[in-house]
């Protein structure tokens, strides 16, 4: 019985810790570069034992490349990525003016391929998309998240929140209650961080590939063993918009590694 | 289409210098080993073997076997000469070659 009463006990602990719901304070915060061995962190710094630089080198040709015959690059439009591009990651997802509707990077670049460019878009998590986010990434690179309240995005701020705060799948967990209530403390041999996404695309040594926000999140939820939202849905941009409100201020330091 | 780097020292580099070659590909790597969610096999598909000539003449070759990570990263040393051209070769599975080419320049003394 004494197991049946500690669970209750722990559950207990865990309802009055979401009812309190305080966050991390933010000289608390950590970054998962911050979060992770000096092994990694070495990777990462290094520009060329990180090999995310690898997507950046194959982006860096997709911006200056024509996708087709009379079709304009996306350097014809927008210049030197190293000037035109220069924080533009670190305030996305961004608010289109026309739809209204809030764009993730990735998404900011379907829409750019299919609307001035006249191609079908890249698949989300297809090398391609992935190549061209972490070339824009980088140009990002060492500057603060913008706030996306700051940006008029409030609304998405709340639906993402109420989001990071719902319990899903069978496992019956919320973000939360890992990343904001149980960080830094031991899951299968792996420290939980506090999920902030100042790195991404990234290279995860874990999936042996570079990858996005959204596939970390897809991992996350199968891990709770829920259904993942499909790929591109407005959930994620919410829940990214929220992440990114919640690491306001914080360094970008894209395209990371982590393991 | 694979995308590779090389980086060679940024340093002035003299005759009898030996220098650190790093050589990084981009490359699944994939073991064959794996299993698809539906228990169907994942083929093999890695690099088997890497080569580098200086001025024509192999320095550095070796093996790859499915053990080793994605975007294989290799850190060599050579014994520099004269100025003369790298070539790194990448071959594997499913006929994968990639080449690069890079210019070792070495200072007059």
């Amino acid at each position: 019985m004494t197991g049946r009463a500690g669970r209750a006990f722990a559950l207990a602990i865990l309802l009055l810790g979401h009812a309190l719901a305080d966050d991390i304070p933010a000289n608390q915060r950590l970054s998962g570069h911050d979060m992770m061995g000096a092994e990694a962190q070495a990777m990462q710094r290094d520009d060329f034992a990180n090999p995310a630089m690898l997507a950046v080198k194959e982006g860096e040709a997709l911006w200056k490349a024509a996708p087709g015959e009379g079709r304009p690059s996306c350097q014809s439009c927008h210049g030197d990525a190293a000037e035109s591009m220069k924080g533009v990651a670190a305030r996305y997802p961004a608010r289109d003016a026309s739809t209204g509707r809030a764009f993730d990077l990735p998404g900011q670049i379907q829409a750019c391929q299919t609307g001035r460019q006249a191609v079908a878009p890249s698949a989300r998590e297809s090398a391609a998309l992935l190549a061209l986010e972490a070339y824009l990434s980088l140009q990002s690179r060492g500057m603060p998240l913008a706030s996306p309240r700051a940006r008029g995005l409030e609304d998405a701020v709340l639906r993402g929140e109420k989001l990071y705060r719902q319990r899903f799948g069978q496992l019956d967990l919320s973000c939360a209650q890992c990343h904001s209530q149980n960080w830094g403390r031991s899951l299968g041999g792996t420290r939980i961080p506090q999920a902030h996404p100042t790195g991404y695309p990234l290279f995860r040594m874990e999936w042996q590939a570079i990858g996005s926000l959204q596939r970390r999140f897809r991992n996350c939820m199968t891990g709770i063993r829920a259904e993942p939202f499909p790929a591109g849905a407005p959930e994620w941009v919410d829940l990214e918009i929220y992440l990114k409100e919640r690491a306001a201020d914080m360094a970008m330091d894209a395209p990371g590694v982590r393991p | 289409m694979a995308t590779a780097m090389i980086l060679l020292p940024r340093t002035t580099i003299r005759a009898g210098d030996v220098v650190m070659i790093k050589a990084m590909i981009s490359h699944p790597m994939e073991t064959g080993f794996r299993r698809t969610d539906t228990g169907g096999e994942i083929p093999r598909n890695i690099i088997r073997q890497f080569s580098c000539r200086y001025a024509g003449e192999i320095v550095f070759s070796c093996n790859f076997h499915p053990a080793i990570a994605a975007n294989p990263f290799l850190s060599f040393p050579v014994l520099a000469a004269r100025s003369g051209p790298l070539e790194f070769v990448w071959r594997g599975d499913n006929g994968f070659l990639h080449r690069e080419q890079a210019m070792l320049q070495v200072a007059a003394s």
